[in-house]
């Protein structure tokens, strides 16, 4: 009896789950062109644009991060390293498509159409740095992980209940994310109403402290899209062009009223969890470290438009500093935001006032005139 | 006028704010075909169609997000969770999303969402179904808490939440569902929200209540009446943010006054009545404030539950205290 074969060879079921899931790569890690048929679609200017869009997350981090370090923003969740994944994806959409992003998705949102100063006043806790105008089709970063998820399917549910053409919900998280209930449920009720969203899962390796491999069984976090009935990818998330055209795939799939998609970006966050006193240290390695810093996003393809004299250091040095000077004037007028008085707080809590919220402004109106 | 049941005036309600807004939208578990497990949706599928009143696959949390998104994309949402008990699965998009996002956002993006939900003990349900939660939302700022206790309330406090441009929790008490028949009118009327209403007037002593234990209230002035005692009863209505000045001139009047819950005593709605009468209102009184409440115990399911629920001679008891202290 002992020999006899079970009705059901799970541990056979488990070693092809997710196996079927193969990185999309167009330029590799050496500047190597893998797929010369999608290289060849794009002019070396438009290459060159993609490129500045790395240039331009990296400088922005890189100012951010000396911002925060000099007490003049206030939250920041650093996104070096994830700049293919970050610009290849978002440019891949439609300033009219709907934007849910999470507290490491800033560069998204400015480039969908957040001025860089609104960005620093949300980093510094200022109300302003949250008032959009009625065209930039965002919410504000989310912090509750997961929950953007869910949003975005609602979001995507009104886009197809309008019967608006072209355009898409599209929502980030990171792999620690995928863990959250919301995740699926997001993915599952787009999924069971056929609605026009893009889940891209930002795998960074960590979140916070906890790698991947502790946050699910597993084998991609891809496969996860399976169970919800709807297509997804991996893609390598350090090659913006790869990043791009799976984005637009996706974006053109679910636009056309076929349903959601989920892709997950193989990339890494080079830096800390967030400024707030997160140490890379206390839980990843050097030698774990290495090839993913050998493999940032921007230098491959620095490479590959440096060989096609299509980009020279030069260029670059030029552009990091129009950039940086645009970062000043946005910092300079985040400084001359109006202090956030609590009578406005007030005012923001209903449409039309109860008692207990009457009471109160005219408690701090009193205090506020003083 | 038509004779109708709490949960037909809750029907009726929807069926004219669909009729009316096209970008109402009724949506939850079991809601489209059945009509919901207590059929207050009923038929509403039928005359909407499938694109305005539509099933849900089964996930508050899920629901939740829905209505957000749904409101931002310009609709009126109106998710049912089916039973009260099930909010915690959803309470991140309740506390933590839909009723922060005007604060947030500066008040540029609103959310117009009416949450409804059956609740209240008295008709053995399972565990978690009839708990009195209305104290956990009543902590939320952005969020109104509106409950009516008779069917003409039923009709026009939803129509209210409904048209009102911040999420509303509209619930509705599941033994009142079918216990109660009014006249109520057949057109579209609004109750107002942020109102107490006072539904008995008398001079000795405030009764304040909501939902069924207004009733239960009420039953307790009839009788406490032939003994040339005077009672009023106040039914709150809109739980938070409470009707202070509503509260306050009929215990200015009265001198005497009783909060009733029927939720456990913890940090409940009659505690916050009665730390306002303490605040504002301590030099109309001639006796301290009484509260009713269920104990603080689990709500216990099932063939329990009328020991644990506040009974009517637990509100007489307790008015009679306060009228001899």
């Amino acid at each position: 009896m002992d020999n006899e074969k079970p009705i059901v060879d799970f541990s056979a079921i488990r070693d092809t789950l997710g196996k079927n899931y193969e990185p999309v790569q167009v330029i590799d890690g050496q500047a190597k062109v893998l797929k010369p048929e999608i290289v060849s679609k794009y002019s070396n200017d438009q290459l060159v644009d993609f490129l500045k869009l790395m240039i331009w997350e990296r400088t922005l981090h890189q100012r951010s991060n000396a911002l925060t370090r000099q007490g003049r923003l206030g939250f920041y969740a650093p996104t070096e390293g994830q700049e293919a994944s970050e610009m290849g994806s978002n440019s891949a959409m439609k300033r009219t498509d709907v934007l849910m992003p999470a507290y490491r998705d800033i560069p998204q949102l400015i480039q969908h159409g957040l001025p860089v100063y609104k960005a620093f006043l949300w980093s510094r806790g200022h109300v302003l740095g949250n008032e959009y105008p009625e065209d930039l089709h965002a919410m504000p970063p989310q912090i509750i992980i997961g929950a953007q998820y869910v949003q975005a399917a609602g979001v995507a549910l009104g886009i197809k209940k309008n019967g608006t053409e072209d355009k898409v919900a599209y929502s980030y998280t990171g792999d620690g994310g995928t863990s959250q209930g919301d995740f699926y449920e997001g993915m599952n009720f787009a999924g069971a109403f056929q609605a026009p969203a893009v889940f891209i899962v930002q795998n960074n390796g960590y979140a916070i402290s906890v790698p991947r491999r502790k946050q699910t069984a597993a084998r991609t976090l891809a496969q996860k899209a399976v169970a919800a009935g709807i297509p997804s990818v991996q893609v390598d998330g350090m090659d913006f062009l790869a990043v791009h055209e799976v984005t637009k795939a996706a974006r053109e799939y679910a636009a056309a009223g076929n349903g959601p998609v989920m892709i997950e970006t193989l990339t890494y966050r080079f830096g800390p969890h967030t400024n707030a006193g997160d140490d890379p240290k206390r839980y990843r390695t050097k030698e774990e470290e290495q090839p993913w810093f050998d493999n940032d996003p921007l230098i491959r393809y620095r490479k590959y438009l440096t060989d096609q004299g299509a980009w020279s250091e030069d260029q670059e040095n030029e552009y990091v500093e129009q950039v940086k000077a645009d970062i000043k004037d946005a910092v300079k007028q985040a400084d001359d935001a109006p202090k956030q008085k609590m009578t406005e707080f007030l005012e923001n809590v209903f449409e039309e006032q109860p008692q207990n919220i009457q009471q109160q402004i005219t408690e701090f109106q009193a205090k506020e005139s003083k | 006028m038509s004779k109708k049941t709490y949960i037909q005036a809750i029907t009726d309600a929807l069926r004219l704010e669909l009729g009316s807004d096209e970008k109402t939208l009724v949506f939850g578990e079991d809601v489209g075909k059945n009509g919901g497990v207590f059929r207050a949706t009923d038929g509403l599928q039928a005359e909407f169609g499938e694109d305005r009143v539509f099933d849900t696959p089964l996930a508050e949390s899920g629901i939740g997000g829905l209505s957000i998104g749904l409101a931002l994309e310009g609709f009126r949402p109106i998710p049912e969770i089916q039973f009260l008990g099930f909010i915690f699965e959803t309470l991140d998009s309740i506390a933590g999303q839909m009723s922060r996002e005007r604060f947030r956002t500066g008040g540029t993006r609103h959310m117009p969402i009416t949450i409804r939900s059956p609740y209240g003990g008295g008709t053995h349900t399972p565990e978690m179904h009839a708990d009195s939660l209305e104290g956990y939302l009543a902590q939320i700022p952005g969020l109104r808490v509106v409950t009516p206790s008779n069917p003409y309330d039923a009709k026009g406090l939803l129509i209210s939440s409904i048209r009102n441009n911040d999420p509303v929790f509209f619930l509705e008490n599941l033994k009142l569902y079918r216990s109660m028949k009014a006249d109520i009118p057949d057109e579209a009327y609004t109750v107002p929200l942020d109102k107490a209403a006072v539904v008995r007037e008398g001079t000795d002593i405030s009764l304040i209540a909501y939902s069924a234990q207004v009733n239960q209230s009420l039953k307790v002035a009839e009788k406490l009446e032939k003994e040339g005692i005077s009672v009023e009863v106040v039914d709150l209505r809109t739980l938070s943010p409470l009707d202070e000045e509503t509260i306050l001139k009929s215990v200015q009047k009265t001198g005497r006054a009783v909060a009733i819950q029927e939720a456990q005593r913890q940090a409940g709605i009659a505690a916050n009545v009665a730390s306002l009468i303490a605040e504002k209102g301590a030099l109309y009184l001639s006796a301290p404030v009484g509260r009713v409440s269920a104990p603080d115990t689990v709500y216990p399911f099932g063939l329990a539950e009328d020991d644990w629920l506040p009974a009517e001679d637990e509100i007489e008891a307790k008015t009679r205290e306060i009228l001899n202290y």
